[in-house]
């Protein structure tokens, strides 16, 4: 196993720079323009002298080559010194934001407490919830709690989050004016009515996200474990008079978790790439705000920074998920 | 019907005595015995009769209600139900009925065709993978790379290359209609191919993989007959998530001009235009809704229906 | 010293004080608390310089000032500037070549030090730097020299007689920016200068505290302001992103908001919010028109590459002024007024339907005329075929592509003229782009507004200030974009007239402000009324909302719509 895992670790670095080469002339190849968002009011020449001071007069090799050196090394640099407090990274070119002309991870860092809070929560809830949904769902199963589970997951899932995001604001907002519409993201929680303060304005986008969350992995889950209910070493554990608690959450779940797993694990980077609906909504203005309106206003490096980052978080999970199917299934073998 | 995945319940669906008269009857073709077992479900069926419904409304009933969608009646607009419009009418006076019925033909195509598509490269990829450990890696971080793929500007590109081509060869809609199913297809394959991955990987352990690599069973037979009946579940979910996020998924496309031309209603479409209104003209909200809603449901129960069929441990019993 | 200060900018400020005044809220500064602020594009820098986007400039307009500003009617009026400089008070030269600037004395900047003429003229060398990017370039167009006479006197030289010369230190756009902080980030240099850029020092009513891009700016009254008492508000918060709809139903519907920025709504949709009672929509015109341009050249995708929608292939049908006018006689924009804008918009036959002086009073095209365009394209030769589709003698049948970019309103729009035209017996094909594609001039897109692949195309453009020479300017022949130039060029329909060229000559040689607006009234109506290839459709004004709790605010589309924000108080 742990050979496993360093050789595909190892294997992660030749595959992310594929994955950053791919992305980098994806972006290159997409229209668009880091200007379009500017008034039609500026002249053509002026517009040409904006794009050459982002750098944009560079041949595309090159550009990439700057952003591999500024990503792989001297971001890595700031961050020790900003830990230690030396000075090795400083006078170097950091990777900068066609939009803020700011080092975009700085913005990155301003956006992840709110992302992890909101949608990070959302996911948590998520899965907390789906879990014992799809095992009593499976375990009774087309009993009424399965047709009620399953009827709010489908509506969980096909009806939007641009809806059910507007329809909580009309309701909880508006008429009621229980819960605040915008999320305030320079809120401070440091006194017991702060803390309620959050809570109160965290409860709506994390209900939204997590229904949708919830109402997939809980359709995963019941499937997985009705597959499991059904096989000859639960009849063999029953016969040999196993509890059934024993039985259904200790050998049936084992096993039934391998697919749900991967869901799982799979959706864990999502929460870096933010719900990009639900925050437009609830103006959280995390991650998924900060790549969206980074993709129309064309700002290729802070694109390319942010999915890069989303392709390692991939990368890494996936790995993790297949170490994980080595610990519930030790009949899986990689080596 | 409660509890039949763990005992074997007397009646309609239970075993039957095997008599001589049985044995000597021609082999009767297995599919008799799927339909058998799925008419016993009975949310598959009701689910499968809401979804032959739906489908006849859009496709036949353009012939009884023969209002053009994109008419625009200005002095009829923001209408509310009446018999001239009995679903009401939207901002420009256009028949929401008509609308309904039109988006739901491309909704329903868009959603079955791109989620096919998604299922048979996601479950390709994922046998593949999870079988043969050579490509396992190759295919594996094919996926990864596309997980990471930022979908927006994939789907720009896509549609700067494809969309003159495709609409030269098969007309505007047409054209629109292949490009925007295969986008969708394209960027959807990778959850189910990982989860098929894990479970296949599970199953090339179990005893009866292991017995019939034994008896020299070619790989092609082996994942036909019994690698994929196995992973039949997570297919099925897959394949419900599929449609209804196909659905959504066309319409924020259309919604960032890159699907449909803007006079072209689709239902998700629809359901976007509708949430601005939604205090003051609920219902325009709740009918597009409320389809979606229900193709997806009545596909999901089809669904369980179809994997309890054709799962020949339930079936035998 | 103060006593001065407050009579000079009594005096100077004459059209603000009467109303700072009458209002009778007077007290001292930070009274009234907090204010909230939403604009749903969030600004992501405070340097209008790097970033011309409106929401990047109307933020950063509380913080930094320029010497003069248009006010709610299109008067440059005085702020770090002790009076707006005329020919008539000798601030301008004779032969129209320099302009002087005295500067009001006392101002300071925020953090204590005084403003002087040395920041104006280092603020110019900024702009005009040739490695900046400067966005605001233009401003500064013609611009020979900048100096400083003395501690308060700025003096712009231009390489040629400029009949308006307030292009410098005017307006949002023109900010001057405080020397010591900026002195590192000349050229090449300015995108390094975060904090500069993030945290400007200004000398305006407010400093900024803290500043998330894309996400929400927090201020603090700024303790050095130069008017007594003001501003009325002792915190900002500035909060962006999200839709209209939202940001509408922040202020009028739950009520967290005080302001919301430019509400493009369904007119019955933002009546709905109204109704809620805690806000009220305001409204106000500038020279935002909603038109639909006429492609002079073909489209058609069997061109070469290169020689597609290029002046080497004149329109098939389009070039014939008859199919132009009668594809505007089909249009009632009255009606599309009413669908799309509400008291946001009002229908118009003007390309510059703002200021009055520069207004032509042409109102033809405001009655739909359906027959009489039938009648048109019959006397153009077009006559209905089986399908309803005009078709002339040779067989080419009256069909379009019809472009524009993605906005629920466009696609209205695009619906309803599509079924006019329809009743024409013309063939519409609607296709809509995205906004970022659309506007991006990308080269390698064949769907930006420049390219101009389809028949006809719909956005709406305006100008800076209040002279359309640059805006008229545009249509010149030789302007148009095409490939030798990148696809770049202003003169999207590939207009070509000498009668045009040279009107345009005599308008840039002539100062006399009456004589200027005949003649600018002259080139609009050649575009437009003369030869219908733009089509004006909506002069569409600026809606914004305010909570009812807020006084002082007058809504301006010449400037920042935050102009006055000093002015701003609670209403108890």
């Amino acid at each position: 196993m742990f050979t496993f895992t360093l050789r595909r670790l190892l294997m992660a670095i030749p595959t992310l720079l594929i994955i950053s080469l791919v992305i980098f002339m994806l972006l290159e190849l997409a229209p668009g323009d880091p200007l379009a968002n500017q008034p039609l009011t500026i002249p053509p020449e002026v517009r040409e002298k904006m794009r050459l001071a982002l750098g944009l007069g560079e041949p595309i090799h090159i550009r990439y080559w700057k952003w591999l050196i500024q990503f792989f090394w001297i971001e890595p640099l700031n961050i020790f010194d900003g830990i230690f407090g030396t000075g090795f990274a400083e006078g170097e070119q950091r990777i900068v934001s066609w939009q803020f002309r700011s080092p975009v991870f700085d913005v990155i860092w301003q956006r992840i407490p709110q992302t992890l809070w909101v949608v990070g929560m959302a996911y948590v809830v998520g899965v907390l919830i789906a879990v014992p949904i799809g095992i009593i769902s499976a375990y009774k199963q087309y009993s009424w709690f399965d047709q009620i589970g399953t009827f709010v997951s489908m509506i969980g899932f096909s009806v939007p989050t641009f809806f059910t995001g507007v329809l909580m604001i009309v309701i909880f907002s508006v008429e009621l004016g229980w819960f605040p519409s915008i999320y305030d993201t320079t809120l401070v929680v440091n006194s017991w009515d702060t803390f309620m303060l959050q809570v109160r304005q965290m409860v709506m986008p994390v209900a939204v996200l997590a229904l949708f969350n919830a109402s997939q992995i809980s359709r995963f889950m019941r499937a997985s474990m009705l597959d499991n209910l059904n096989q000859d070493y639960v009849r063999t554990a029953r016969a040999k008079g196993m509890r059934e608690r024993t039985v259904v959450l200790v050998h049936v779940l084992r096993n039934s978790l391998i697919p749900v797993v991967t869901v799982i694990a799979l959706g864990v980077p999502t929460i870096f790439g933010g719900a990009i609906i639900t925050e437009q909504v609830f103006k959280v203005n995390g991650l998924g705000q900060l790549l969206i309106t980074a993709i129309y206003a064309n700002d290729l490096p802070m694109v390319q920074t942010l999915t890069f980052i989303f392709a390692v978080l991939i990368v890494v999970f996936n790995l993790i998920a297949d170490v994980l199917y080595g610990l519930l299934d030790p009949r899986i073998r990689y080596d | 019907m409660t509890d039949t995945a763990q005992m074997p319940a007397p009646g309609k669906g239970g075993p039957k005595p095997f008599t001589v008269e049985q044995a000597l009857k021609p082999p009767r073709n297995q599919w008799w015995d799927v339909w058998d077992q799925y008419k016993t479900h009975k949310g598959a069926l009701v689910g499968m009769i809401v979804f032959l419904i739906i489908v006849g409304a859009t496709l036949l009933g353009p012939f009884v209600w023969t209002i053009d969608p994109t008419f625009i009646d200005i002095r009829a607009r923001n209408g509310s139900a009446s018999w001239a419009h009995p679903l009401g009418t939207d901002q420009l006076g256009r028949d929401m009925l008509a609308r309904m019925m039109a988006g739901g033909r491309v909704s329903i195509a868009v959603g079955l065709t791109a989620m096919l598509l998604s299922l048979v490269l996601g479950t390709l990829i994922g046998v593949m993978a999870g079988y043969f450990r050579r490509l396992d890696g190759l295919l594996m971080r094919l996926t990864d790379l596309f997980l990471a793929l930022p979908l927006l500007p994939l789907l720009l590109v896509m549609v700067m290359f494809f969309r003159e081509p495709l609409s030269r060869a098969y007309g505007p809609e047409m054209g629109i209609f292949i490009l925007i199913v295969f986008a969708i297809g394209a960027t959807s394959w990778m959850q189910t191919a990982r989860i098929v991955r894990g479970d296949v990987l599970a199953l090339k352990e179990r005893e009866f993989v292991l017995a019939a690599r034994s008896i020299g069973t070619p790989p092609r037979r082996m994942i036909i007959r019994h690698v994929l009946p196995n992973v039949m579940s997570p297919i099925m979910v897959s394949a419900t998530l599929g449609i209804a996020n196909a659905i959504i998924t066309e319409s924020a496309l259309s919604f960032l001009g890159l699907g449909f031309p803007p006079d072209f209603p689709t239902w998700g479409r629809l359901l976007f235009d509708a949430v601005d209104y939604i205090r003051d003209y609920p219902a325009r909200v709740i009918w597009p809704g409320v389809a979606i809603s229900f193709v997806v449901l009545s596909v999901n129960y089809i669904g369980d229906g179809l994997r309890d069929a054709l799962d020949p441990r339930i079936r035998g019993r | 010293m103060r006593l001065r200060t407050a009579l000079l900018s009594a005096a100077a400020g004459l059209v603000l004080a009467p109303m700072a005044f009458a209002a009778g809220h007077e007290g001292p500064r930070g009274r009234d608390g907090q204010v909230n602020i939403i604009y749903w594009q969030a600004p992501s820098i405070l340097n209008p310089y790097l970033s011309s986007g409106t929401k990047d400039i109307e933020a950063a307009s509380m913080v930094i000032e320029p010497l003069g500003r248009y006010n709610e009617v299109g008067e440059l009026v005085p702020y770090l500037a002790a009076e707006i400089p005329t020919v008539d008070n000798g601030g301008v030269s004779e032969d129209l070549t320099t302009i002087t600037w005295k500067i009001k004395p006392g101002i300071t900047w925020s953090d204590g030090t005084p403003f002087t003429a040395a920041d104006a003229v280092f603020t110019a060398e900024y702009c005009m730097h040739p490695e900046g990017g400067c966005a605001q370039a233009a401003k500064f167009d013609g611009v020979s020299n900048v100096e400083a006479i003395d501690d308060l006197t700025v003096k712009v030289t231009f390489a040629a007689p400029t009949p308006v010369p307030y292009g410098p230190f005017t307006g949002g756009q023109g900010p001057v920016i405080q020397k010591a902080q900026f002195a590192e980030c000349l050229g090449a240099n300015a995108p390094q200068c975060t904090d500069a850029n993030f945290k400007p020092i200004g000398t305006g009513p407010f400093k900024v505290v803290d500043f998330r891009p894309n996400d929400v700016i927090q201020m603090e009254a700024n303790e050095n302001f130069r008017d007594e008492g003001k501003p009325a508000f002792a915190t900002v918060t500035f909060k962006g992103g999200g839709d209209a709809a939202a940001a509408g139903r922040a202020v009028l519907e739950t009520g967290e908001f005080d302001y919301a920025w430019n509400l493009q709504l369904a007119p019955d949709v933002l009546a709905g919010m109204a109704a809620a009672g805690k806000g009220t929509p305001i409204s106000a015109f500038g020279t935002l028109v909603e038109r639909i341009e006429m492609n002079m050249t073909s489209p058609s995708a069997d061109l070469a590459e290169g020689e597609r929608a290029t002046l080497m292939h004149p329109h098939p049908f389009l070039s014939d002024l008859r199919v132009r006018k009668a594809l505007s006689m089909a249009i009632d924009r009255e009606l599309l007024v009413e669908i799309g804008y509400g008291q946001a918009g009002r229908p118009t036959c003007n390309l510059v339907p703002n200021p009055p002086n520069f207004a032509s009073d042409n109102t033809d095209c405001l009655t739909q005329d359906v027959e009489g365009a039938k009648a048109l394209l019959e006397e153009a030769g077009f006559t209905p075929g089986a399908d309803g589709i005009r078709a002339n003698a040779d067989g080419l049948r009256l069909s379009l592509l019809y472009q524009s970019s993605t906005n629920a309103v466009r696609q209205d729009f695009q619906a309803l003229i599509k079924q006019w035209w329809n009743d024409i017996g013309v063939e519409v094909e609607l296709k809509n782009i995205d906004a970022s594609v659309f506007f991006g001039g990308d080269p390698g897109s064949p769907d930006t507004f420049q390219k101009f692949y389809a028949d006809v195309e719909m956005y709406a453009n305006n100008f800076d200030g209040t002279d359309p020479q640059p805006y008229l300017a545009a249509y010149r022949c030789g302007m148009e974009p095409k490939p030798s130039t990148g696809w770049q060029g202003e003169n999207i329909n590939r207009y070509c007239d000498p009668a045009y060229d040279a009107l345009l000559d005599e308008l840039s040689a002539e100062a006399n402000f009456e004589e200027r607006g005949r003649i600018a009234r002259q080139l609009n109506d050649m575009i437009t009324k003369d030869s219908y290839v733009i089509v004006p459709l909506v002069d569409r004004g600026r809606v914004s909302a305010h909570a009812n709790s807020l006084g002082g605010v007058v809504l301006n589309t010449w400037d920042s719509e935050l102009w006055n924000v000093a002015d701003w108080y609670r209403i108890k």
